[in-house]
């Protein structure tokens, strides 16, 4: 039983995985992802792929909203932007894949400073809105630049393909998804053990103060926007690549909202908390739906209620996690975590 | 030239139901400091219930009319009460995200309730469009924008003159001062939530009576974010004019530019003009900077 | 020869009149107190100092170098440290890390050093550890809370923590707003020693505004009374006690003729 936790340097004390218990709960935590596509089945991998993609995405919201404290109601639409820079590169200058995850990433950014950076000069509820304008924009450029987007049709792309080997099937681009995932949640990790990393908090929690303490608010909030929609444009070309298609109708409002909830049910301002959320909030509309598959022997109609009761439950899961449970799953693992500490001695 | 003054009459017929709309939004926002973003659900949910106190309990317009209005203001008072009195206090994202959810769990409740499909109301105002010289307003609209401006007109006089709206005003200038002068704040909250509802739902009424009520009504509330940002988000005066310049925008910009963009112009210009007013004066029309103390 | 020069400084919001023709010089190494009323324009004048006000007329001067209209964030980077009235910590964060936070200016770790971490950005933030743990907390006294969250501190600690921050900007002027206000005894006393110690041994030069008349008799070496938003007398505590307008303004027209300040004059 561990009794206490002590360091002999502040490189130890500094460290992300501070204790050897839990060094070696990562090691088996990392054992398990590469063990798991040999023995899940394609329903599976397919959900892990997706799951994959929103991780990616809800971390990079989670360093704006969680983190810096800046509302985006526009995140689907980078996500939006990523995807269709890269089905665009590669389908038009055929761009190999491991270069279109950067590039997308950065023609997102572009496009989020673009957007982002006149409110940024203001407070709190302005740039939400002028996010939320960013999404409505986007949303007719995709349906409506034809030329370049395809309009409503939208753009199919092949099957990307890396060192040679083409990633044609879910097994394969599982791995992808992966060491996409390690890389940006790690990254996300060491922002925040640094002086960038400080300042968002701080923005966050009291600008007028950060920035008499020498942070230029302006340049950290568009910091904050850049890495965000940087990730959100990775996503989106992890997602382009994986179900090979593009079309306006999978970067709704309503998507940009189910980031926002990721976030809010995993706990916003947590690292850990953006990966629960999304393996979460992806889950369960399928948990839904397979439970009332199981009742249409008895309710033939059953199915027909789906999509308002899946949006029901999405209501009320942002609404009962904010009232009760503010800080999210992250805080509840957390003390599940604390629980099983001293367990069986919790006296 | 006709198209023109065409489009113009019809922006301002639409640009009252906004300007209402956008009223109930503010009052909210100058009381409360919260943005709901349910406004739109309300209104969804307003035109419902006016649709089956019509159908299905086969009351006449204007008693299913006050029905709703005491329909609304109890639904505004409950989500104060049961929802958003629990979050005074928290981080912006928290307010802005419990009014999203609520308006996800209303939409899902409409349309478990009433199903996707479209409906219309019966015909409660004269079919006949209104001519002035070469211009044709519908019937609907013209109704619905006279409506509109007599409630707006209603609402203010309460501000002005009422006991409750002078409380209102006053919590909403300075909590803790109203608070010491004797006023109820938190009843101030929790009525001005059913004020807002109320306005929301008329507005509703009106939209449904114009195109038919489905669950996805709520999203032209949408549009009132570009409508308030325009007038100041905490000016009621601001928030009207808004509303009309608004609607005259979109509905010109729709008339003019939508041949060559195949469409969906309307929906899209408020928010163009948003971003620009961002640009050019981030505290819209009438709205004032707020002074920061340390 | 002035470390901070503030020549005719005016404010006003929406027509009220907060700040008129304030002029003052700070020496360097000295401790100059502001006291006034509530209301005075005290917490004005350091705001406009530390760039966060924008003053309507007038200047301001540090080290010879007009910063009248320079922005707040390089303000910081020039060497004006701040605390203040109402706690301005950062509640998500831990003590240590808020302490952190105060060197900000000091660091180069950029946006992308700080995405990989290891090397340069692990270098600077072990340095800044251990300069942040042997120089401040050390000094300070907050071994035992620094990794807390400072939401779940004590009053007097939080002020404490916000001391710390402020002494990691390495300020070479050290605003300080009511530094003693809400504590007790014990506590004021311990803040009191900070305070001499870091103008002495660190010659750290401290503007501080403060209530309480013993704290400002003892450690003030200069002290600027205003009223109204008005300079009414400068110059040593004792001479400016003893100054008629100023007792004036703290007591009033009657008792004026047959007293002096109060020790602890509100």
């Amino acid at each position: 039983m561990r009794i206490g936790d002590f360091k002999a340097n502040y490189v130890a004390d500094e460290a992300v995985f501070k204790t050897p218990t839990v060094r070696f709960w990562m090691g088996i935590l990392f054992a398990a992802l590469l063990i798991f596509p040999f023995v899940a089945g394609n329903y599976w991998l397919y959900m892990a792929n997706l799951v994959g993609v929103a991780i990616v995405a809800a971390v990079g919201l989670n360093i704006l909203t969680g983190f810096a404290g800046q509302i985006s109601l526009g995140h689907a639409a980078f996500v939006g932007i990523g995807a269709y820079t890269a089905a665009i590169l590669t389908t038009r200058l055929e761009v190999p894949f491991f270069l279109c995850l950067p590039l997308s990433g950065l023609s997102a950014a572009v496009f989020g400073l673009i957007v982002g950076g006149p409110s940024m000069r203001m407070k709190g509820l302005y740039l939400c809105i002028a996010t939320l304008a960013a999404q409505v924009i986007f949303e007719f450029i995709f349906v409506h630049w034809e030329s370049m987007t395809g309009g409503i049709r939208g753009i199919n792309l092949p099957a990307p393909s890396v060192l040679g080997i083409s990633l044609d099937n879910e097994f394969k681009f599982y791995f992808v998804t992966l060491a996409v995932v390690v890389i940006c949640v790690t990254a996300t990790r060491n922002i925040f053990r640094s002086r960038v990393g400080r300042a968002f908090i701080a923005i966050r929690d009291r600008d007028i103060s950060a920035e008499l303490m020498g942070i230029n608010l302006f340049h950290y909030k568009m910091y904050a926007f850049g890495i965000s929609s940087f990730m959100a444009g990775v996503a989106g070309c992890l997602w382009v690549n994986f179900l090979r298609t593009v079309t306006p109708e999978h970067f709704p409002l309503i998507e940009s909202i189910r980031y926002l909830a990721m976030i809010i049910v995993g706990g916003l301002g947590s690292v850990l908390g953006a990966i629960f959320g999304a393996i979460f909030m992806t889950l369960v509309p399928e948990i839904l739906k397979n439970t009332l598959g199981l009742l249409v022997d008895a309710f033939p109609q059953a199915m027909g209620y789906l999509f308002p009761l899946q949006q029901i439950v999405f209501g009320l899961l942002i609404v009962v996690f904010l009232v009760f449970e503010p800080h999210g799953l992250a805080e509840m693992w957390r003390r599940l975590k604390d629980y099983f500490r001293l367990w069986p001695f919790e006296y | 030239m006709d198209i023109f003054l065409q489009l113009l009459v019809s922006g301002f017929a639409v640009g009252g139901v906004y300007a209402l709309i956008a009223l109930g939004f503010v009052l909210i926002y100058k009381a409360t400091s919260i943005i709901n973003f349910a406004t739109g659900e309300f209104m969804m949910i307003g035109a419902y219930f006016f649709y089956s106190f019509m159908i299905y309990m086969g009351l006449p317009a204007i008693p299913a009319f006050i029905g709703v209005m005491a329909c609304a203001a109890l639904l505004g008072f409950m989500v104060e009460r049961l929802v958003l009195r629990h979050m005074l206090g928290q981080p912006t994202i928290s307010i802005v995200m419990v009014t999203i959810g609520l308006s996800s769990i209303l939409m899902g409740i409409a349309e478990m309730v009433w199903g996707s499909d479209f409906r219309s109301f019966p015909a409660i105002v004269p079919r006949a469009p209104l001519i002035i010289g070469e211009i044709v307003v519908r019937s609907n609209l013209f109704y619905g924008f006279v409506l509109a401006v007599a409630v707006v007109i209603v609402f203010a006089l309460l501000f002005k003159y009422a006991k409750v709206g002078i409380a209102m005003r006053a919590t909403a200038a300075d909590q803790s001062a109203s608070f010491s002068m004797g006023i109820n704040v938190k009843a101030m909250f929790t009525l001005s939530w059913a004020f807002g509802a109320v306005a929301a739902t008329l507005g509703g009424i009106i939209i449904g009576n114009i195109g038919g009520v489905h669950p996805t009504l709520g999203h032209i509330g949408l549009k009132i974010f570009p409508v308030v940002i325009l007038g100041g988000l905490d000016s009621i005066g601001g928030a009207v004019l808004a509303g009309f310049i608004m609607g005259i925008i979109e509905n010109l910009a729709g008339g003019y530019l939508d041949p060559y963009f195949h469409g969906g112009v309307k929906d899209v210009a408020p928010f163009v003009v948003l971003v620009l007013i961002l640009l050019i004066k981030p505290y819209g029309l009438f709205g004032k900077q707020e002074i920061e103390r340390l | 020869m002035s470390l901070l020069a503030v020549k005719k400084l005016s404010l006003s919001f929406r027509g009220l009149q907060v700040l008129s023709d304030v002029s003052f010089e700070v020496v360097p190494g000295e401790v100059f107190a502001i006291i006034g009323p509530n209301g005075a324009g005290k917490t004005s004048i350091l705001n406009s100092i530390s760039g966060f006000y924008h003053p309507d007329e007038g200047q301001i001067f540090f080290e010879d170098q007009d910063i009248t209209h320079m922005a707040a964030h390089r303000r910081a980077a020039l060497g004006i440290g701040r605390t203040f009235q109402n706690i301005a910590l950062y509640r998500g964060m831990s003590a240590l890390d808020n302490i952190k936070l105060g060197a900000h200016s000091h660091l180069k770790t950029g946006l992308l050093a700080s995405l990989c971490y290891w090397g340069p950005a692990h270098r600077e933030e072990m340095a800044l550890r251990r300069k942040v743990e042997e120089d401040i907390i050390d000094f300070l006294e907050i071994e035992a809370i620094r990794k807390l969250p400072v939401g779940s501190l004590a009053y007097g600690l939080q002020k404490r923590v916000e001391l710390g921050r402020a002494l990691a900007m390495r300020p070479k002027i050290l605003l300080m707003d009511e530094p003693v206000t809400g504590m007790n005894a014990e506590e004021t006393e311990d803040m009191a020693r900070f305070i001499l110690d870091i103008n002495e041994e660190h010659n750290m030069t401290i503007v501080l505004i403060e209530h309480d008349m013993k704290v400002i008799m003892d450690i003030s070496d200069r002290v600027l009374v205003l009223n109204f938003g008005q300079k009414l007398a400068e110059g040593k505590p004792e001479d400016v006690q003893q100054h008629p307008q100023v007792i004036k303004a703290y007591l009033g027209e009657k008792k004026a003729r047959n007293g002096h300040i109060p020790s602890a004059a509100r």
